[in-house]
């Protein structure tokens, strides 16, 4: 009843869920049999940066556009075009409209 | 109580009507007031909602309710010429859509217009679109179905254009309405052709006599079109992120719900009103062709943008791909009645109601996000996520569940895209996952630049106790969707995509009888 | 041939509508393409509903057997003017803020949303 079927197989959720947290719970007790002779509150439980000071954690925020310039950059020939596309000019708008209504004008008069 | 269920159709597109105009009036004497009655006309929408889909869903034919007079014709008449109100299991699945984007919307609106002055306006045109897209949904005769989608048209430029103190609200409400006036009168000359040609403008009326000559092909391409642009499919998307962007956060929403609205029309014209006469082939290639396009061009256009509201919109753009694929492999093989035609049928129609919930909570928390961090460049954001756990938790369910993360209801419905496409032609199926990693990819860099890092000094604001409600409502409708999917599509989803693949001689039947 | 002459017109407006939406630049004649475009439309379904050396049609003093024009594409005319009416004037309206706000009405120059 909860699951569906799509013709291939079946997919049920509440199963998928509880499979989940199986794993979740087996995941949760390999980090709990971990070491835990460290000492608190030392140089032990901070994470280890060597070199440098510290940098302020303000600047270290990766920010919206940084986050995919490479991928951007490599996709830099379809996304010149795209943009180009794109010109937020109102007589673009119109002339796609009317160039898809002439596609499907055309491909519909073919039809039988 | 019968009387009740039997006007429940009319009462829809006639309670939101009356509680739009009544707004502005009762604002007059109080704000208080007026807020209660709006709720009040909303809570009676989503109640005539329920009640309308519990019918539809319950009776075995699609119901009609015809306006002016009994249900029996004037002697001596061959067909219908009442204005009538036709609802099936694709009505009403659009009537609980939209129903729940509704209100889950204006709850959210009062708090956002707290400060600001226009709020009798702003619940006005609100209450007016709503009504326009009930009837859209409802209506069983063309013309009727024009003058809804005018008054969407109207009422959602109004919205998108409320903040006239911005400029570029200004642009994108001109560009909208401009494109939304004409798509409007093509499908307008598309009714007259097919009233030129068989003397009515009943959608079962027409159906019954359509025969596909030259003139019905010139009508189905510009019907084709004018709704598919509606919807926003790419490469007519582009009033799609300046209106989504430029709206009020909950008209955004909304307005997700209205271009579904005018895919409900364009599949209501495909299935219904032409049916079978046009090579089906072909016309679900169309249809295919513009779903990749859109899948694909929403989702890298929307990882490029630094804009939240008009990344979301992207997205929301690329989802509406979805349906198409889904619906357009449906509609390919609705001639031949393969058993995969209807999971595809069945995946399309029931993301439609995962993507109104997703991105209209995406949406919503968006809004939240704006309002704390004064801006909405994603550059300039950062930390929220130590000030708005809570927005930052549904905005986490609301990507994950667009992106087609399990266990959430956008993996449900794309599960079933994926699956059948594959069986129609493999390459579909890829392009569509594709597309959904890529759509994570967006989502974990919005995630990544609002919420996460340090804090960036203090919230401007904290979303109040009406935000909170309206994205956590829609944030348990995700979930709820996600983890019961199959009650859902046995109970919504199948009698709706029943009655688009196979319903047509039901629908006609129940207005021309026999 | 004369009888199908308003439906050339017809479609003559509609295409010179088309034509200014597509090419030309001012807003304000963009929204006259529009209202031409709907003009086209509305002749068209005006033409649809006539019949030659038809009457007006009003049962009350109409006399016998002379056709009538059919009185719904008259109706759908009326609420399409209607609709028109709300259409244009909500589009001269953010013409005229885009103009507070923008300085210009030339549609180039009007591409703050794009990309």
């Amino acid at each position: 009843m909860n699951a569906i079927n799509t013709g291939f197989g079946i997919w049920s959720p509440v199963v998928w869920t509880l499979l989940f947290l199986g794993v979740l719970g087996i995941g949760f007790w390999i980090w709990g049999a971990g070491r835990k002779d460290y000492k608190k509150n030392s140089d032990q439980t901070k994470p280890f940066l060597a070199g440098n000071e510290e940098p302020d954690p303000a600047r270290l925020h990766v920010s919206g556009d940084h986050l995919y310039w490479g991928m951007t950059a490599g996709l830099r020939a379809y996304y010149d075009r795209i943009r180009e596309w794109h010109t937020g000019v109102l007589s673009d708008y119109f002339a796609w409209f009317i160039g898809v209504l002439a596609v499907v004008f055309i491909v519909i008069g073919l039809l039988r | 109580m019968n009387a009740l269920i039997f006007n429940a159709p009319v009462l829809l597109i006639a309670i939101p009507l009356l509680g739009a105009f009544a707004v502005p009036l009762i604002g007059r004497i109080s704000v208080p007031l007026r807020r209660i009655f709006t709720g009040l006309i909303a809570l009676l929408t989503t109640a005539c909602a329920g009640l309308v889909a519990a019918h539809v869903f319950t009776s075995a034919a699609p119901i009609t309710y015809v306006l002016g007079g009994m249900a029996t014709l004037p002697l001596g008449m061959h067909f219908p010429i009442r204005i009538i109100l036709e609802v099936d299991g694709m009505s009403a699945f659009m009537v609980i859509l939209t129903a729940l984007v509704l209100i889950t919307a204006i709850f959210y609106s009062f708090p956002y217009w707290r400060r600001r002055s226009g709020g009798n306006m702003y619940e006005a045109l609100f209450l007016l679109l709503g009504a326009g897209i009930f009837g859209m949904e409802l209506t069983g005769d063309l013309f009727n179905f024009f003058v809804f989608l005018e008054i969407t048209s109207i009422a959602a430029c109004g919205l998108i254009g409320f903040r006239a103190w911005q400029g570029k609200s200004q642009e994108a409400a001109f560009k909208t309405m401009t494109l939304y006036t004409v798509s409007g009168l093509f499908v307008l000359l598309a009714i007259g052709l097919l009233y030129g040609e068989y003397d009515g403008l009943n959608i079962a009326y027409l159906a019954a006599h359509i025969g596909g000559s030259m003139v019905d092909k010139i009508a189905l391409g510009l019907l084709l079109t004018a709704l598919a642009m509606k919807a926003g499919a790419v490469p007519m998307h582009m009033w799609a992120p300046d209106a989504y962007g430029e709206a009020p956060a909950p008209i955004a929403a909304v307005l997700v719900a209205n271009s579904q609205a005018s895919l409900y029309g364009l599949f209501r014209v495909l299935f219904t009103l032409y049916g079978l006469t046009i090579s089906v082939t072909a016309l679900g290639w169309i249809l295919i062709t513009l779903a990749l396009l859109t899948i694909f061009v929403g989702v890298t256009m929307a990882l490029i943008q630094s804009d939240i509201k008009r990344l979301i919109a992207y997205g929301a753009v690329s989802q509406i791909g979805y349906m198409l694929l889904g619906v357009g492999v449906g509609l390919a093989t609705s001639a031949g009645h393969q058993p995969f035609g209807l999971v595809a049928m069945q995946g399309g129609i029931f993301h439609m109601i995962n993507d109104a919930a997703c991105v209209g909570l995406l949406f919503l928390s968006a809004g939240a996000v704006i309002r704390a961090a004064g801006t909405r460049n994603l550059n300039r954001m950062g930390g929220l996520g130590h000030d708005l756990p809570w927005t930052a938790v549904f905005f986490m369910i609301g990507s994950f569940a667009l992106a087609g993360i399990p266990p959430f209801n956008g993996f449900a419905s794309k599960l079933m895209i994926y699956e059948s496409t594959f069986r129609y032609s493999p390459i579909l199926a890829v392009i569509a996952i594709l597309g959904s990693i890529l759509l994570l990819a967006v989502f974990v860099k919005v995630f990544q630049s609002a919420f996460l890092g340090p804090r960036l000094g203090a919230p401007a604001a904290r979303p109040s106790g009406w935000m909170f409600a309206a994205m956590g409502t829609l944030a348990v409708v995700v979930i709820a969707f996600g983890l019961f999917p199959g009650f859902f599509v046995h109970t919504i989803v199948t009698p709706a995509a029943k009655a688009l693949w196979m319903g047509r001689d039901a629908y006609i039947g129940a207005v021309m009888g026999g | 041939m004369i009888g199908n002459f308003p439906y050339i017109i017809a479609i003559l407006l509609v295409i010179l509508g088309i034509y200014a939406l597509l090419f030309k630049r001012n807003l304000i004649k963009i929204v006259i393409g529009i209202d031409l475009v709907e003009t086209g439309v509305n002749l068209f379904l005006v033409t649809l509903g006539y019949r030659n050396s038809g009457i007006a049609p009003i049962y009350t003093y109409a006399p016998k057997a002379k056709p009538m024009v059919l009185p719904t594409p008259q109706a759908l005319t009326l609420t399409s003017i209607v609709i028109g009416l709300a259409t244009t004037a909500l589009l001269l309206s953010f013409a005229i803020f885009i103009y507070r706000h923008y300085k210009t009405l030339d549609v180039n120059k009007i591409k703050e949303l794009r990309g």
